[in-house]
């Protein structure tokens, strides 16, 4: 919608298979388990050359659908995530509905009145 | 090996109707029409963050919320059904990378950072809600705001 508006778009995948289905316009893909599409928390190093990669992306995507492959790795030692990732029992059980609302009342108490 | 992600949410939500892929015939391109760092980039992202006391996301919610580009760390918060968002909440930046940005745009990587940057909870069964109610709005404000360059980081 937005490259029909005239803007062109860059959508970063870590789930190539679905990207390459829904023909996105311009994609980077990062093999990494879903939730990280731009890199590991408080690693700010592979974050900024994710996203920096991304950037150069939008010039040297010229063709409708291309996907820039990046070459990182989650753990060279364990793959182990790519067995269990968006399988059954891989989500963590959700709070329970009291719970949340609890975490809920906190989170916007923190911020009133500031 | 990339996951196959679509067998997987086949067998995922096996108890449910079939999810219906969206199929696009062909694929919409605009060319970047000058450098990137003379460009205004424009961030969304779909991993469900919320600025300070933002209104939470549900599910099936279709609504956005508007980020200021200067937004701290702290200010963020996350909520997401589809995907473990531990890793998010210590760091937005795994899938809403603002303070990346910020720091590439006072690099000169890109012109600059469009304010205020989007997120919605990605998690929306209705492709319909997607195409008729949220791009809709957001690609208008994207227009009115002149922005050159569109960076989507699904979660």
């Amino acid at each position: 919608m937005a490259e029909e508006a005239g803007i062109p778009t860059l959508c970063m995948t870590s789930a190539l298979d679905i990207t390459e289905s829904v023909k996105a316009p311009r994609a980077v893909f990062v093999n990494f388990p879903l939730g990280h599409q731009t890199g590991k928390p408080n690693q700010p190093e592979i974050q900024r050359r994710i996203v920096r990669e991304a950037m150069a992306a939008f010039e040297t995507i010229s063709k409708p659908g291309e996907i820039v492959r990046l070459p990182y790795v989650w753990d060279p030692n364990d793959r182990s995530w790519e067995e269990i990732d968006y399988t059954k029992g891989w989500m963590p059980v959700p709070p329970s509905r009291e719970e949340a609302d609890r975490e809920e009342v906190e989170r916007r108490a923190r911020f009133a009145g500031k | 090996m990339a996951v196959e992600y679509i067998a997987r949410t086949r067998e995922l939500y096996s108890d449910y109707i079939p999810y219906r892929w969206v199929v696009n015939e062909t694929v919409p391109f605009t060319p970047l029409r000058k450098p990137i760092r003379d460009c205004k980039v424009a961030l969304m992202s779909s991993g469900g963050i919320m600025y300070r006391d933002q209104r939470r996301f549900h599910r099936e919610d279709a609504s956005c919320r508007r980020i200021p580009k200067n937004a701290r760390r702290d200010e963020l918060s996350v909520w997401h059904f589809g995907y473990p968002t531990t890793d998010a909440k210590a760091d937005p930046n795994c899938v809403f990378p603002l303070e990346r940005m910020r720091e590439l745009e006072s690099e000169g990587v890109i012109g600059e950072l469009s304010d205020p940057a989007f997120s919605f909870m990605g998690g929306i069964y209705s492709a319909r809600k997607v195409c008729d109610e949220l791009a809709p709005q957001i690609v208008d404000e994207l227009k009115k705001a002149h922005v050159d360059a569109f960076y989507l980081v699904p979660a």
